[in-house]
């Protein structure tokens, strides 16, 4: 059995997470928990997000989530962070007038556009949030990119974005009015802006991917 | 390589079937709305908008196991729209496996509700379908109005007014409708489109006139949309989704082609 914990802590659509990692096989066994001790003798863990960031850090804080998160990562499990649970990583977001997050990876969540429009590269002025399929350029040869093509498309939907401290931690990039990480990694920790659960087959691959992938590169 | 636009068809469900357009076809024929969506999904679709037209209390029961029947086999974004009414309806609906919820008559009876949702769950997944017809009488400056209930009743809200106050509500997207259009075929309210797109920051969804492929051209490069909502084209078989990705394309459109 290859035993998933996606973690719970009561933002929003996990039953989509869930539903895509038991597709990919009859030996995935998906339990969505807050208990600690479950998520820890899982063999991987999700951590998903969705919705302001400031209700999520609440929630994390509140249910132990950043313990657990330090504590797996310490050990080497294999983590899987989207979206705001990307964000969540960081050391704060501009988002809800400035949170403080986690911590675990060097920089900071900012808003697209900002005080000014995004522009693209005619001059069109982009939406926000960034919402729909976009192209993201593989950085580094991870093992969560196999079988995927280079500047395969996923889907997004976001008005906040990441911004490291570190550039070597980032695993692919997509532009939006100006290049943007839509993959972090670090260690045993791969953390993505987009959607996998949504992304159809490129999205499936990477979760398959996840779900052999021992935490090391 | 930019943002692709998207192509999103949309199931009209009532009682548990996909019943949009019926009159063309045999009612036996109108489909599984999970079928329907696998197909769809299957064939390059970027989202699937499900609304459920029954809308009565007996029949919330159907469009929830509906809604997770599709999400646990169709991974593309899924949003649910007819009868969201209240906090608990989306919360349903979003544990049920939708991403996204459209708001159209409750958001018209009380805005507030707009706003509490998208401070709930996120603005990302709430979506604010707009019912808009001119009233503008020729030789007189665009403008449009608010209906509800299918066009029958006028809101005396103006739309651009309209779209600009939910937006900053807190709705992600506008899913927007020409009543004077819907089930034409003619094409879709370009000058309407262009205000909306023009009058927010958020996506918008053009719906409601599609005939041909062109139309769909059109509603993007003319009507600035950043989604085409199709339902009968698709569902008849006159063209496919990968036939219309590829005239958009072929027009210069950024789509999402190679799906593999």
């Amino acid at each position: 059995m290859n035993n998933v914990a996606v973690i719970d802590y009561g933002m929003g659509n996990l039953h989509s997470v869930a539903k895509a990692m038991e597709s990919l096989g009859s030996d995935v066994r998906v339990e969505v928990t807050s208990d600690a001790a479950r998520i820890l003798a899982a063999d991987r863990i999700i951590f998903p997000g969705v919705g302001a960031i400031r209700d999520c850090m609440a929630e994390i804080r509140r249910l132990g989530v950043d313990a657990i998160v330090s504590d797996a990562l310490m050990q080497g499990k294999p983590v899987l962070a989207i979206c705001v649970g990307m964000q969540a990583l960081m050391d704060s977001s501009e988002e809800n007038g400035r949170v403080n997050c986690l911590g675990l990876l060097p920089g900071s969540v900012k808003r697209f556009g900002g005080e000014h429009s995004l522009l693209d590269a005619d001059g069109q002025r982009l939406k926000v949030p960034h919402m729909g399929w976009n192209c993201v350029r593989q950085k580094t040869s991870h093992p969560l990119w196999h079988n995927i093509a280079d500047d395969s498309r996923f889907y997004f939907v976001h008005s906040y974005y990441v911004a490291p401290d570190d550039s070597s931690q980032v695993a692919g990039i997509t532009e939006y009015g100006h290049d943007f990480a839509a993959a972090l990694n670090k260690d045993s920790l791969f953390a993505v802006q987009f959607h996998p659960e949504k992304s159809q087959h490129c999205g499936l691959q990477l979760l398959n991917n996840f779900l052999h992938w021992d935490g090391k590169l | 390589m930019a943002l692709a636009k998207r192509i999103i068809p949309c199931l009209d469900c009532d009682k548990g079937r996909v019943v949009k357009g019926v009159k063309f076809l045999d009612i036996r024929d109108a489909g599984d709305p999970v079928e329907v969506a696998r197909r769809y999904s299957d064939a390059g679709a970027d989202e699937i908008t499900f609304l459920d037209i029954t809308a009565s209390s007996e029949g919330r029961e159907t469009t929830v196991k509906t809604v997770e029947a599709i999400a646990s086999q169709v991974f593309i974004p899924l949003t649910v729209g007819g009868g969201i009414r209240t906090l608990d309806d989306i919360r349903t609906m979003l544990n049920a496996g939708a991403d996204k919820v459209s708001i159209n008559t409750a958001a018209v009876t009380n805005p507030e509700f707009v706003r509490e949702a998208a401070q709930r769950f996120g603005s990302q997944c709430i979506v604010v379908a707009v019912d808009a017809k001119k009233v503008s009488a020729g030789g007189e400056a665009d403008r449009w109005e608010i209906f509800t209930h299918g066009g029958r009743n006028p809101t005396g809200l103006d739309a651009i007014d309209w779209v600009r106050r939910m937006v900053d509500y807190g709705a992600g997207e506008i899913l927007l409708t020409s009543m004077d259009r819907d089930g034409t075929k003619i094409g879709f309210d370009l000058a309407l489109n262009r205000a909306v797109s023009d009058a927010v920051d958020v996506p918008v969804i053009a719906s409601g006139g599609v005939g041909n492929l062109q139309h769909l051209v059109d509603g993007v490069l003319e009507g600035g949309a950043d989604a085409v909502l199709a339902a009968s084209i698709f569902h008849f078989g006159e063209f496919s989704i990968p036939q219309a990705k590829q005239f958009m394309a072929e027009q210069g459109i950024t789509m999402r082609l190679d799906i593999s």
